[in-house]
């Protein structure tokens, strides 16, 4: 088992840099790029001369790999071409906004989305059933940026329940300490705070929910009818249970158990999501850094950083799912 | 399904509302400003993206320049709403005739930010450092001096030019001369560019202002120019959020001019224009840069202050004489004649937006009344492409379709309808999008793969070599022929010129020329950039060259 | 070889699940998959269960006519074959559909129109102007043509690069197998908006193809893992058996017996697949990475260039288009889950 640890992890590092210096390599060998981005208008041959030296670009562009891999090892991914800032900084304070924005809608798919599928399940086939179902089914249909921006303009142009955008009201003082911003205000005291970012937490949350939910309705809905017809119900049934107990202690304990595995699944679709909500509300998060870093000018120490982590990340947990393989199936346990 | 939500969303509310009740009993600890109920209040203004650093010489670009603009002053500046000149740190400036020794009385009784004076040696203490400064990464972040001034008293770069800069001394302390190798046209306005504000040497040296570092791909910069800017503006720094993208200005009590009105600016950064307006609505923020030219009616019917920049900009179709049928004239004029640029302003541009017969706008000095003008005639367009032999002319036309400037907000459909119109007189056009910062500028500016592109220009100062002598002072890829030199010396020798009288003629037969002789490219139009506020803010004026500055701004409740 | 990583992930048929009538009532199939593993698993999951449905040993034959015998049956399928059916024909007779030239401006609307006022409906344009004086009508329509395009592209070369890993895959087993679910997996695993906006940043230029590209690569692993695990169902079966047994070419086996067997499952998913193409291309297009050129008259285009900017113009510019796109991207959807739902085995009688 160690063996086979051991191994993997070897072939992780060989396979990051690997990676590194495909996107590397690729990146800076596609048209325009910084030197562009930073001159605007007011480019000269000169200029554009004298950036490239200062940037480094004229070297040869293994040179330039090595220089990169060299502080890559220290922890240092460079900074920012677009804000001068470190890019370890810049991730990092992205990094919470996008995690409070999924939670959040986490949450409201969950909370909204199991209890509909239960009950679309208790009641199949009737009209609350075949809404629920065609709800879902728009749910999935409708472009997510549209609805963002149905909601944003209904609830913050028309009615004014909800702020339009951004994180916290403008002008109002908060101690960043762990960056959720909510948590932040409690961690403080400042619940002004907390609740204000909560206030402009709910639309967002409510968009970005939208396909989640409409994947646990159905899970959940599909889960419950299963076990429904399962034997252990239907003798509950026949002993004369009361229909409460039958429904807390056999069904939906037994129904639960998918949705929550489809539950940890959303979360890749819940980041493609945060890209397009966190656009329409300007949230300051991850999906708003990759899109900027592209259209801004090819940031390339912030875009070389982010696939790498993403390589990083899906690398990593390739190997659990390796190993969860070995853990659960005794058959490949000894290899 | 919707309703539910609508009740979870209002429940929700409920308990937040709840909570900001709460917390008016709860402790907070952060430092309080709440409760001082100033006579000012706070202005908080949306700009539209991030600035790079505070330390203006490193600077380049308006949204770098907008807090810059609240915290530093120039030698010379600009009368409020024009891009005339006015006494700035300097009360008044005098040259000699050669235009190379130019004399600045200053200001007294000037005092920066950290409370040192503002004298001769403190500016001329900026010049020379701007001058002297070392290594690559901090000489080629320095655009505009080097647009002024040229070179440095070392440059990294070979190719950089001989500086223009020689030396500055004080011969009192109310009295700086600085002393030039040769006159340029830009002088005295260059004086008045933001990038050239006069910074305290005191904290320039406390905080290592000149030390630009090179970390790998990028630059990094002083305390300086991150956390510690000071000048002499009627604002001092407050800090950066930059979870929260917002710049925070506080009032300098003891500024030389007008004291600011309000307690404090907020300058809270909305990449997206339809959010800058949405936030402009919710009353969240009380002004915002750049409107989508579709909202400006809109907002206006609701109130709100649409202030147009009176235009100091030009969008022009580049011609590149590469292509060798692009070489003649009368092809070059056929485009021009076969533009309905009318109908382009009326239909695309920005409301105010004129159609542009000359490459710079009528404010600037050395405007030609006179110009030959290509009105909209399509048919003369045929002709022209006939005698010229050019019919069935095929040309590629790039154009960036993921940018806004200001004088281009939408780059995709001022294409389509150019390239309509050339095509309804027998040019194909054959479309090549290329993104803005991904290759656009790289393969108009520096390939010239292009026959014809977009492309603008917002001035930095009342000069028409800032404009026309950008364009086509000297040979230029964009453009095309290394042979148009009775342009380039032109040009050149109009931009020599040290008396107004001349130069205004020089620059007058310049435009002429240029519409007449030269067609190097042609003008479409210029289009006033605008900023909305709020009704109950007072004292906003709107300057051509973006150089707004927020002292005179109050907020009425 | 046997790989244990291969033996796990392998929908290695089961007995209850290769009966009839007996898989019914016990758990799911899915189930013992579906807790193996961390990431993917529901996802694949679904995958294999449609995958095993159509390599039933049954035979292809009476397996579609009972599909469709169950699918005429169906109003679901009904209402979503209707709309697609008429957005097909839409697409295809656009020319003689649609009033004008998509692409012309007309005098009568431009010399309305401004940048904050879109001429509304008039004589001769029931749908009013579009941001540049061009019929909006005939745009929409047209509209469908280049939707069915951008749809049925990205779609046809996701499944068809698909297809190949997966054929690949499931006919050589082995470390071949192992290697490319192993990609697979970490494409399944990745966001696939994010998936798509980091080959359009990869992509030295912007145009249709770099959307199209981007679009149909985020499907491949998808129809991968479907061939693959319907190749591996069938390996088993009968029918492949017998083949075997008479002496038949494994390449033979491969190409005339399995491949088209799992021809229906492969349908079926690009029926779904298409919905989700015409809205990841709206995205793009939204995000400022999309198609740049706005002549071109596609929905999610106009959404998201057009429907965005002048959202509060003319708000229709947002609407028609998408609605257009909701209502198509549902009836395939429709579609395809009646399809999924038509031939599952466990609903077969």
């Amino acid at each position: 088992m160690l063996r086979v640890i051991v191994r993997r992890l070897l072939q992780l590092v060989v396979t990051l840099i690997a990676l590194s210096a495909l996107i590397f390599i690729w990146l800076r060998n596609l048209p325009g790029g910084p030197v562009e981005a930073l001159l605007g208008e007011r480019a000269t041959p000169e200029r554009r001369v004298l950036l490239t030296k200062a940037l480094g670009y004229d070297q040869p562009i293994l040179v330039q790999y090595g220089k990169f891999m060299q502080r890559v090892v220290t922890g240092d991914f460079g900074n920012s071409i677009r804000t001068g800032d470190p890019v370890t900084e810049v991730i990092s304070r992205a990094f919470p906004a996008t995690i409070e924005l999924a939670l959040a809608a986490m949450i409201i798919a969950v909370g909204l989305g199991v209890p509909l599928g239960y009950l679309a399940a208790r009641w199949r086939g009737r009209s609350l059933d075949n809404l629920t179902i065609a709800g879902t089914l728009l749910g999935i249909s409708i472009p997510i940026f549209f609805l963002g921006y149905l909601l944003k303009d209904v609830f913050t142009q028309n009615i004014h329940w909800f702020p339009p955008s951004g994180r916290l009201t403008t002008g109002l003082d908060n101690t960043h300490v762990t960056g959720f911003f909510v948590l932040d205000g409690l961690l403080t005291r400042e619940f002004d705070a907390s609740a204000d970012a909560l206030w402009h937490l709910i639309l967002p949350a409510i968009t970005l929910a939208t396909i989640p939910l409409a994947v646990i309705v159905r899970i959940t809905r599909a889960s419950v009818l299963d076990v429904l017809n399962e034997d252990y119900v239907r003798t509950a049934e026949a002993k004369g249970l009361r229909h409460r107990t039958i429904r807390g202690r056999h069904i939906l304990r037994n129904a639960l158990l998918p949705v929550v595995t489809t539950i940890g699944l959303q979360t890749g679709a819940l980041l493609s999501g945060a890209v397009l909500t966190e656009k329409v509300y300007n949230w300051g998060g991850l999906g708003t850094l990759i899109t900027d870093s592209i259209t801004g000018g090819r940031d390339y120490p912030v875009l070389q950083a982010i696939i790498l982590l993403a390589a990083l990340v899906f690398v990593v947990v390739n190997l659990l799912v390796d190993l969860s393989y070995a853990f659960i199936d005794p058959r490949v346990r000894v290899r | 399904m919707q309703a539910r939500r609508l009740k979870t969303a209002m429940a929700i509310a409920a308990v937040a509302a709840l909570a900001v009740g709460a917390a008016g009993c709860a402790k907070s600890e952060r430092d309080g400003d709440s409760g001082e109920a100033k006579t000012g209040g706070t202005f908080i203004f949306a700009g539209a993206g991030d600035p790079k650093n505070f330390d203006p010489i490193f600077n380049d670009d308006g949204e770098s320049f907008r807090p810059v603009r609240q915290m530093f002053d120039t030698l010379v500046s600009h009368k409020p709403g024009t891009a005339e000149l006015q006494g700035g740190l300097a009360e008044s400036w005098e040259h000699d005739p050669e235009g190379k020794v130019w004399t600045f009385k200053l200001r007294q009784g000037v005092k920066f930010h950290d409370g040192t004076p503002f004298d001769a040696a403190a500016v001329c203490f900026n010049f020379d450092r701007w001058y002297n400064m070392k290594g690559a990464a901090a000489q080629s972040q320095m655009i505009y001096y080097m647009d002024v001034f040229g070179g440095f008293a070392n440059n990294e770069s070979p190719d950089a030019g001989k500086p223009v800069y020689n030396k500055c001394e004080a011969k009192d302390g109310g009295t700086a001369v600085v002393t030039l190798n040769q006159y340029k046209g830009a002088f005295p306005g260059a004086f008045a560019l933001t990038s050239l504000s006069i910074a305290s040497p005191e904290a320039l040296k406390k905080y290592d202002a000149n030390t630009v570092k090179q970390n790998g791909d990028s630059f990094e910069y002083s305390a300086f120019a991150t956390t510690n800017p000071v000048g002499t503006g009627p604002f001092t720094f407050g800090g950066w959020d930059k979870a929260k993208n917002e710049i925070t200005l506080n009032r300098n009590p003891d500024y030389w001019g007008d004291k600011a009105k309000v307690d404090k600016v907020i300058i809270k950064i909305i990449k997206d224009e339809s959010t800058r307006k949405q936030e402009l609505r919710a009353g969240t923020v009380q002004g915002i840069d750049f409107p989508a030219p579709a909202d400006r009616k809109a907002l206006e019917g609701e109130g709100f202050q649409v202030i147009n920049r009176p235009a100091f900009n030009v969008l022009y179709l580049g011609l590149n004489q590469k292509n060798p049928k692009l070489k003649d004239l009368r092809v070059r004029q056929a485009i021009a004649y076969a533009l309905n640029r009318q109908q382009l302003v009326q239909t695309k541009g920005p409301g105010g937006a004129k159609v542009a017969d000359e490459f710079m706008p009528d404010t600037v000095l050395g405007y030609a009344p006179d110009v030959q003008k290509y009105e909209y005639n399509p048919d003369k367009a045929k002709q022209l492409l006939k005698d010229a032999g050019a019919e069935g002319l095929t040309l590629n036309f790039y154009y960036p379709p993921d940018v806004s400037r200001p004088y281009m907000p939408n780059p995709q459909e001022i294409f389509t309808v150019l390239a309509n119109d050339l095509q309804a007189v027998g040019i194909k056009v054959n479309g090549v999008p290329r993104p803005w910062n991904g290759g656009f500028k790289d393969d108009v500016q520096q390939f010239g793969k292009q026959d014809l592109h977009i492309l603008g220009w917002t001035g930095d100062y009342n000069d028409p070599g800032n404009f026309v002598g950008t364009f086509f002072g000297r040979a230029k890829v964009e453009f095309g022929d290394q042979s148009m030199t009775e342009m380039f010396e032109a040009i050149t020798k109009a931009d020599a010129t040290v008396d107004d009288a001349g130069k205004k003629a020089a620059w007058e037969q310049v435009n002429r020329d240029i519409a007449a002789k030269w067609l190097p490219a042609v003008p479409l139009w210029h289009a006033p950039p605008a900023i909305v506020v709020t009704k109950d803010v007072k004292g906003m004026v709107a300057s051509p060259l973006t150089d707004e500055r927020f002292n005179t701004v109050s907020v009425g409740k | 070889m046997s790989d244990p990583i291969t033996q796990a992930g392998a929908p290695t048929p089961r007995s209850g699940n290769d009966k009839p009538g007996s898989g019914d009532d016990k758990p799911r199939p899915g189930m013992s998959e579906r807790s193996i593993g961390v990431l993917g698993d529901r996802k694949k999951a679904r995958l294999d269960e449609l995958a095993r449905a159509s390599a039933s040993d049954r035979g292809g034959v009476s397996l579609v006519r009972d599909a469709v015998r169950r699918l005429r049956r169906n109003p679901v399928a009904i209402v979503g074959a209707s709309i697609v059916g008429l957005f097909i024909l839409v697409a295809i007779f656009a020319p003689l559909i649609a009033p004008h030239d998509p692409v012309q401006r007309f005098d009568e609307l431009t010399k309305n129109l401004t940048v904050d006022s879109i001429p509304g409906a008039t004589a001769g344009h029931p749908f009013g102007s579009d941001p540049l004086g061009r019929d909006f009508l005939s745009r929409m329509i047209y509209g469908a043509r280049q939707t069915l395009f951008v749809g049925v592209l990205a779609t046809l070369i996701g499944l068809s690069l698909g297809v190949l890993i997966g054929a690949i895959a499931g006919a050589f087993g082995g470390w071949v197998d192992v290697v490319l679910m192993r990609l697979t997996d970490v494409m399944l695993a990745l966001p696939s908006l994010l998936l798509a906006i980091t080959l359009v940043a990869m992509a030295s230029r912007s145009s249709q193809w770099t959307v199209i590209f981007a679009v149909a690569i985020v499907s491949v692993p998808i129809f991968a893992r479907l061939l693959r695990g319907s190749m591996l169902a069938q390996r088993e079966s009968d029918h492949v058996l017998a083949a075997r047994a008479l002496g038949v070419k494994e390449r033979n086996i491969v190409l005339r017996h399995m491949l088209p067997n799992s021809l229906t499952a492969v349908i079926v998913q690009a029926t779904l697949t298409f919905a989700v193409a015409i809205l990841d291309a709206a995205a793009l297009s939204f995000l400022g990475l999309g198609d740049p050129d706005i002549n071109r008259a596609e929905w999610g285009l106009m959404l998201g260039v057009d429907g965005q900017r002048y959202f509060e113009v003319r708000p229709e510019l947002a609407y028609y288009p998408a609605l257009a796109i909701i209502v198509v991207a549902l009836g395939f959807t429709l579609l395809g889950e009646a399809m999924r739902e038509a031939i599952d085995p466990k609903n077969r009688r």
